[in-house]
């Protein structure tokens, strides 16, 4: 893969080499057929390429995961396309109800190998309806694993190993501004640390900066590229070195690998980035898991800040949004808070 | 331990004698009396929605699908579809006993049951879309399967159902309909949560669909048969819809009918024009029906997992 890849190149590839590698996989959702190739482009080439196995369905998010489901039960790998991520609730009772409980419910006598995609985010003024990021409801559903690309590692790669590695139904949710952003290969500033065990299958992506670090950032998908930002900028301007912890599996916590980070650094300031709201969020999860390690192992006091967006929905106009989502400055003032 | 076959019901298919279907209705019958007399007595928990006065369709609708190989897809109300597709009263009864030699080690409860093509969900409408995804995987796989969904009228209010009609009609999969117009849902009358009529909405999607009255064996197993044949051949979507009144409770206790509507309702009892029909050997299968299920009880009340 060249340099210059990006997300949304990475994907495609990834979702190009599941079909090619099993016939068991199926791509399922709106306008995914050749020549639109799906509303932000993931899907492009592949009807044309397998043109069995890649179906364009009718407006029925609820229906499309619904036979995904059944498809599943008996033997294929279907990834369905949710067009945005927003719409994921008309699929709420079919993700919660039927595709996370069918193997716990039957007594293991069933898998339920589906990928649900979705691109989540707002920054392109598509209003309150068409930019939410809406994955933290669905984090801590029993059966459910929620998944996140970004491009500190190979989205396609990732995306590969929720279709054809994992044998649980996978919400996997992209950013839709993070489908233009280069693949991140050089980080010179860090030593790049993968973390990935039994448990938590989905790697974690740790930057670990020269010196010991004053706190660390913790982020996922789409609020990669911010904090990476922040923390050049806290680097250059505060002389305060930060360690990201970018996850991308959200759901079950990979608390092994907050385990994995803390036996090696012992931050006195943790700062966690999403792009939702806050409010009963990711970063609510993490601390919480970070404290029961932090409890367990008697370190010292970390202090804690979450940044998300405002709690409120997201405006249409391009600077009433850029006010109500999470920014650079944002996650800088959060961090300066904590000294 | 008594062995396993001692409480099963033999099942029945398209040859079966009417007698050997009655066996079968009347087995689905006493197992749901047990069931709420057990619910009665405390001794199980939980919930459970019995299909009395609707076994004829369940046995009719199995008998002409080719178990080694269709499938089902059964809902809240699936005790009669589970009975007649496999006969296994003891997994069932031990399954609501919470025990671990359950169908689904008490995991799924009366509601959620899964043995070999058997599925059921508790939430209405959601089947019906799950159906349509295993129908397009056996027409998939070309394994020349059938699969049946079962739904209730009730269910008609929900719009998952109309997004799987669509589906299934579009991409011309081997699905049957099995529709179960009970005339009631929960405690509302049909009339109360129904517009226009259940057959319109499946002709809307070009799904033939058939009405029989549910109370007439033999009337309900030439319509499943011309269903599930038309919808091997054809592979396309068809509808059955039966009449049968739920003659039972919509859980426990929770009957709010009037009177003269439930004991009018009782005088077409459907598993009682069967009985009538098989006439006088339907006394040795009573008998023995109450001894297969008095066993299964003992089982699932006396034996150590």
């Amino acid at each position: 893969m060249s340099p210059e890849t990006t997300v949304l190149a990475s994907l495609n590839a990834g979702l190009r080499a599941a079909l090619a590698a099993d016939e068991r996989v199926i791509v399922l959702g709106e306008d995914v057929l050749d020549p639109y190739g799906g509303a932000f482009k993931v899907t492009r080439g592949l009807s044309t390429q397998f043109p069995d196995r890649v179906l364009t369905t009718p407006i029925s998010e609820a229906g499309i995961v619904a036979v995904a489901t059944g498809l599943a039960l008996r033997g294929f790998r279907p990834v369905v396309e949710i067009m945005f991520g927003d719409f994921l609730f008309l699929a709420g009772d079919q993700i919660v109800n039927h595709a996370a409980k069918y193997r716990a419910m039957f007594n293991d006598q069933v898998r339920v190998p589906l990928v649900i995609r979705t691109p989540a985010g707002g920054r392109r003024g598509y209003g309150p309806t068409h930019s939410q990021s809406l994955e933290k409801h669905f984090l801590g559903v029993p059966g459910l694993w929620v998944v996140a690309p970004h491009p500190l590692l190979d989205p396609g790669e990732l995306l590969r190993q929720a279709i054809v590695d994992v044998d649980d139904p996978v919400l996997f949710v992209e950013n839709k501004i993070g489908y233009g952003e280069p693949l991140r290969r050089g980080l010179p500033d860090y030593d790049v640390v993968r973390i990935v065990d039994a448990t938590s299958p989905f790697p974690t992506v740790w930057l670990k900066p020269r010196a010991a670090p004053d706190g660390l950032l913790l982020c996922y998908g789409g609020m990669t590229p911010l904090s990476l930002d922040a923390a050049r900028i806290l680097r250059e301007r505060e002389q305060l070195n930060l360690g990201l912890v970018v996850v991308s599996q959200l759901a079950p916590t990979p608390s092994t690998h907050l385990e994995a980070v803390l036996r090696e650094v012992a931050p006195s300031a943790i700062v966690t980035v999403e792009e939702a709201p806050a409010e009963g969020g990711w970063g609510a999860e993490m601390i919480a898991t970070i404290e029961h390690i932090r409890d367990a192992r008697r370190l010292g006091a970390i202090v804690y800040r979450r940044v998300g967006a405002k709690n409120a929905p997201i405006p249409s106009a391009r600077a009433l949004e850029h006010e109500a989502l999470p920014q650079v400055d944002d996650i800088v003032a959060a961090v300066l808070d904590c000294f | 331990m008594m062995p396993a076959t001692d409480t099963r019901l033999t099942v029945t298919d398209r040859a079966s004698s009417l007698a050997e279907h009655y066996r079968v209705a009347f087995g689905i019958r006493s197992c749901e009396r047990l069931l709420l007399d057990q619910f009665t007595l405390g001794r199980i928990g939980g919930t459970t929605h019995t299909c009395i006065g609707q076994e004829v369709a369940a046995v009719a609708v199995t008998a002409a699908l080719d178990r080694t190989r269709d499938c089902v897809f059964s809902n809240h109300r699936g005790h009669g579809h589970f009975l007649a597709y496999c006969g296994e009263v003891f997994p069932l009864l031990a399954e609501i006993f919470g025990r671990p030699d359950g169908v689904c080690g008490g995991h799924g409860g009366s509601q959620h049951l899964h043995w070999r093509n058997f599925y059921s969900n508790g939430v209405q409408g959601g089947t019906v879309g799950n159906a349509v995804g295993v129908a397009l995987a056996e027409k998939t796989k070309r394994s020349g399967a059938v699969t049946c969904a079962w739904l209730g009228d009730g269910t008609f209010g929900e719009g998952l159902v109309y997004e799987a009609m669509n589906i299934a009609s579009l991409w011309r999969l081997p699905i049957v309909f099995a529709i179960e117009a009970n005339g009631i849902a929960q405690t509302t009358p049909t009339g109360l949560q129904l517009a226009g009529s259940l057959a319109a909405r499946c002709t809307a999607f070009d799904i033939p669909v058939e009405e029989v009255s549910g109370t007439d064996f033999a009337e309900a197993l030439a319509a499943a048969t011309r269903a599930v044949d038309a919808t091997r051949a054809e592979q396309r979507p068809h509808a059955l819809v039966s009449h049968a009144i739920r003659l039972g409770p919509h859980s426990k206790g929770d009957d709010t009918r009037d009177a003269a509507v439930l004991h009018a309702a009782w005088a077409n009892d459907p598993v009682a024009a069967l009985r009538r029909k098989v006439g006088a050997a339907t006394d040795a299968i009573d008998r023995d029906i109450a001894r297969l299920m008095q066993d299964a009880l003992a089982r699932a009340e006396k034996t150590d997992p």
